[in-house]
């Protein structure tokens, strides 16, 4: 019963914070919003018995998605200049999609029915096979990892693609020769030193976060946790400490050509353990060939490799994203 | 009792209205974007509101479990699990899109954009 409670008070503050986003025409505002609508909904997805989704959006998007947010903001404008009534099309449009929507969902089987679809096709094969072929207690990770190896590998490739894509676009900015020096206090407003509070505190998290990063990546087999969440915990890590003491000091920290070597490594270090298997004799990807004795041992060690991959390219990408905005308002 | 069970449906198709109408009715390209997030995070909720079964735990199975526990549904979340590091992805992309627009035209307008465009 309090459950329900709980998921209903969240819910409802979900369409409260979605519509002062929509209200409000200071962006700053607006993405501060975007960052309480993000830990909402990891409450929620945690509610929903989805451990590892609500660690995801937590970090991803309550956390690095309001830092790029605000990155980009720094480089374009602060205030929302649309025109206070638009046109009644969008309305309309929107007003239609729901009501299609709502007379679909009136159909829905309701929240939890185990006799629902989705409940009773491929999902209790998963359940019941994963502690007999892959062993590991994380179910979410096993299917993530090797049942559909495939998948995570493509996702893989799309981040880096658009990191690929945010690095074309915004580009290692090199230092113009002619470019005027910082002043002294142009450098120090460039960073969160001048505050003594935020610098002390937030510099004692940063080990913290980084290990708690590390936690979950190797201990993403047996609790909530994964390469996803892992890269993102410490680019997390990284990028807060980037902010306490200027940008620069984080570039110093993580160089960028350790940060893109971080990109490419990952989705390399993937797909060569899928090439790894097919060279043991087994098919891309199927983790049972790496070890000729025990096909579970096998897939433990294929799970370890490819989560490390995983984490290691969502690292890179996210560390790489935030230096490319950070670096584009030096100029 | 049985709308209840549909509230979370209710919710998504609600978030789905506001973001569309975010992304339509803003000319400003970045609220634009935050519209889209919210529309993204819409469609997760779906997805992870369907893999809840009642009187279930995560999916995590401990080796000593008794056989009589009830696990979520893990395929959803997997999807989003995914789902959502590409979406903040493609977001990056889209703000570093935003960035260029407003090195080149000195504003992040539709509007404003489109009459530049026109003038020359």
């Amino acid at each position: 019963m309090i459950t329900i409670i709980f998921s209903l008070f969240l819910l409802t503050m979900l369409v409260l914070v979605a519509v002062a986003i929509l209200r409000t025409d200071n962006l700053f505002t607006a993405v501060m919003l975007s960052g309480i609508f993000s830990l909402i909904m990891a409450a929620n997805f945690f509610v929903l018995d989805a451990a590892d989704v609500a660690l995801t959006e937590a970090v991803i998007g309550a956390g690095i998605s309001t830092v790029l947010f605000l990155g980009a903001l720094a480089l374009t404008a602060e205030k929302d200049r649309s025109p206070p009534v638009g046109s009644v099309v969008p309305l309309i449009s929107a007003v239609a999609l729901g009501s299609v929507i709502i007379y679909a969902v009136m159909q829905a089987p309701r929240l939890g029915d185990p006799k629902a679809v989705v409940h009773n096709h491929v999902a209790p094969w998963y359940l019941e096979k994963t502690p007999e072929l892959i062993d590991v207690p994380n179910v979410v990770t096993a299917v993530l990892a090797s049942f559909r190896g495939y998948d995570t590998l493509g996702e893989v490739f799309v981040v880096f693609i658009a990191c690929m894509g945010v690095m074309a676009l915004l580009g290692r900015v090199r230092p113009r020769k002619d470019s005027i020096k910082l002043t002294e206090y142009e450098e120090r407003s460039r960073n969160l030193r001048h505050h003594l509070i935020p610098r002390i505190v937030g510099k004692m998290l940063v080990p913290f976060i980084v290990l708690f990063g590390l936690y979950v990546q190797f201990h993403g087999d047996f609790g909530p946790g994964g390469g996803f969440q892992a890269g993102a915990l410490v680019a997390a890590g990284v990028i807060l400490y980037s902010l306490l003491e200027g940008d620069w000091r984080g570039r110093e920290l993580v160089p960028e050509w350790f940060s893109s070597l971080l990109v490419a490594a990952g989705a390399f270090l993937y797909a060569s353990v899928g090439v790894a298997c097919m060279v043991m004799g087994g098919r891309f990807l199927d983790y049972s060939a790496l070890d000729s004795h025990d096909p579970v041992h096998g897939q433990h060690l294929g799970i370890l490799l490819v989560e490390l991959g995983v984490g290691m390219t969502v690292t890179g990408v996210m560390i790489t994203i935030f230096h490319a905005f950070a670096r584009r308002g030096v100029r | 009792m049985q709308l209840l069970g549909l509230y979370n449906y209710f919710v998504f198709a609600t978030l789905l209205m506001v973001g569309l109408y975010c992304v339509l009715a803003r000319t400003n390209i970045i609220k634009s974007l935050i519209g889209l997030s919210i529309f993204q995070s819409a469609v997760f909720l779906l997805y992870i509101s369907m893999d809840k079964v009642d009187g279930g735990t995560a999916p995590i199975i401990p080796s000593d479990a008794p056989p009589d526990i009830i696990y979520a549904n893990p395929l959803p979340q997997v999807l989003i699990l995914t789902a959502i590091v590409v979406g903040i992805s493609t977001t990056a992309l889209g703000l570093a899109v935003a960035v260029r627009i407003r090195e080149a035209y000195g504003t992040i307008e539709e509007d404003k954009i489109q009459e530049m465009d026109r003038e020359q």
